[in-house]
């Protein structure tokens, strides 16, 4: 049977995290390789890292990141941010990640999901999703709408729809951030990703709210999640992904327990 | 040496980059005749039969294939690599290498879970692999050992005595084989943490011989 997938997120500016991480000891605070390395030993089962840097200049800082962290984890990671084109595609996955995570890019050009899935499989692209709860009209007939730039521009596109195009398109998964959740710690809009997942039939990651380890349990059955992103809830040391992990097993979800 | 055998089939570079965590060394080629100078092959990949088939046929791989595993010197597939060396592929209705006898298989769409909801396809993510008996590139892992799996078709062997081990997804399908000198896993040991390292150290010392 298949696990249930908890997945660390770690944002990346200028090849430095910037949500302060505070791992013990005298590791390097700012150092994404060296938090990738922790998550890995601590088992989590996947890895994104989302590029939030600005200039395009200094684009090249996460591909020397992405070939650190592959010469250091031995689990499946994926590069989100800026990435515009299937040639940055090609010189993500060449650096030595797995996947391609693909956001507000795709909203501009559909396209994109399309060529990356020919040039790489579909396993190769995440639809990555940044959704507001919005009123019920005829063109958002979910009552889900999707936002891009971290949730300043409303696109008029419904979340449904849009996950379902994807889907045909050629994504290999959807990464569902809600941006009404994301960082509150408050829980996943469990009601969206519900929806999202049981109308699709790639795996949905849910993201956005995570603050104890009741609320990863909603997600992955209530919510019918196949993953769970995680920031705060282990960036701040609240949990490590063993306490969660064993939380979940106790509670009858299928997670994986030995690495 | 160890040969990784690339054949336009995604990225290689993360069973070379395992490979070097390992310290064992290893070359990345396309060349037929490169492999005369190895060892051992690794046979990797993510993609389509179909496109595999033919970039294999272009390069005169697929024949160099069948000769260096008739030569009973240690083979290790993966994923893609797995599905190739059967007879055929549902995947683009593909004539395979043929190198053991059996056919590749999609997942059915309505596969439904305990609850009655649909499973996802790919089956992407960790799964448990139950096998049947023990075999020394197996050796050495936890009993509930998971493995990275991402894959929407999967192998099954006329010959189940060719099947060392089984993983549940909707059904039970095949998801290690073993024949002789040839070992292939449907599942990413380069991705699979500490027991797919595990997995690949045996390889990187195993003298050819299957156990049975």
């Amino acid at each position: 049977m298949l696990s249930k997938r908890i997945i660390p997120c770690l944002d990346v500016r200028d090849g430095k995290l910037t949500k302060g991480i505070k791992f013990k000891g005298n590791i390097d605070i700012g150092d994404p390789v060296e938090a990738a390395r922790e998550y890995y030993e601590q088992g989590a089962d996947e890895i994104v890292f989302y590029d939030i840097t600005a200039s395009s200049d200094a684009r090249n800082i996460i591909l020397d990141v992405v070939r650190r962290v592959a010469e250091t984890i031995f689990i499946p990671f994926s590069v989100g941010g800026g990435i515009r084109s299937v040639e940055d595609m090609r010189a993500v996955i060449l650096a030595g990640a797995e996947k391609i995570s693909i956001n507000s890019e795709a909203v501009k050009n559909p396209d994109l999901i399309d060529e990356g899935a020919k040039a790489f499989g579909n396993q190769c692209v995440v639809l990555g999703m940044d959704v507001k709860k919005v009123a019920i009209r005829p063109e958002i007939p979910s009552g889900y709408e999707i936002v891009i730039h971290g949730g300043r521009i409303f696109t008029g596109r419904d979340a449904l729809q849009w996950a379902k195009e994807g889907e045909v398109r050629g994504a290999g998964e959807i990464c569902l951030n809600s941006i009404d959740a994301d960082g509150t710690q408050e829980g996943y809009e469990v009601d969206l990703t519900r929806m999202i997942s049981s109308q699709v039939r790639i795996p949905v990651i849910a993201s956005g709210g995570a603050g104890n380890p009741e609320h990863l349990l909603d997600v992955l059955t209530e919510g019918l999640a196949d993953a769970a992103l995680i920031a705060s809830i282990v960036h701040y040391r609240t949990h490590t992904i063993q306490d969660l992990k064993s939380y979940l097993n106790g509670n009858g979800v299928k997670v994986r327990t030995q690495w | 040496m160890i040969g990784i055998v690339d054949y336009k089939a995604g990225n290689l570079t993360s069973v070379a980059r395992a490979l070097h965590y390992l310290g064992v060394p290893c070359e990345v080629t396309d060349d037929p005749e490169m492999l005369d100078a190895c060892d051992r092959i690794i046979f990797p990949g993510v993609g389509a039969a179909g496109e595999a088939m033919i970039n294999l046929r272009n390069k005169g791989m697929d024949r160099r294939l069948r000769e260096w595993v008739a030569s009973g010197k240690p083979t290790l597939g993966i994923c893609l690599g797995t599905q190739v060396i059967f007879d055929r592929s549902e995947e683009n209705d593909a004539a395979c290498l043929g190198i053991v006898p059996g056919s590749v298989r999609r997942f059915p769409e309505n596969m439904k879970d305990q609850e009655g909801r649909f499973l996802k396809i790919p089956h992407m993510g960790w799964n448990q692999v139950a096998f049947s008996r023990p075999h020394p590139v197996f050796t050495g892992l936890p009993a509930e050992a998971e493995f990275y799996f991402v894959h929407s078709y999967y192998p099954n062997p006329t010959d189940s005595g060719y099947a060392l081990a089984w993983t549940d997804y909707g059904l039970r399908f095949c998801a290690v084989i073993a024949r002789r000198n040839l070992v292939a896993v449907q599942f990413h040991p380069e991705k699979s943490g500490i027991p797919g390292l595990q997995i690949l150290a045996n390889f990187c010392r195993w003298g050819g011989q299957d156990a049975q």
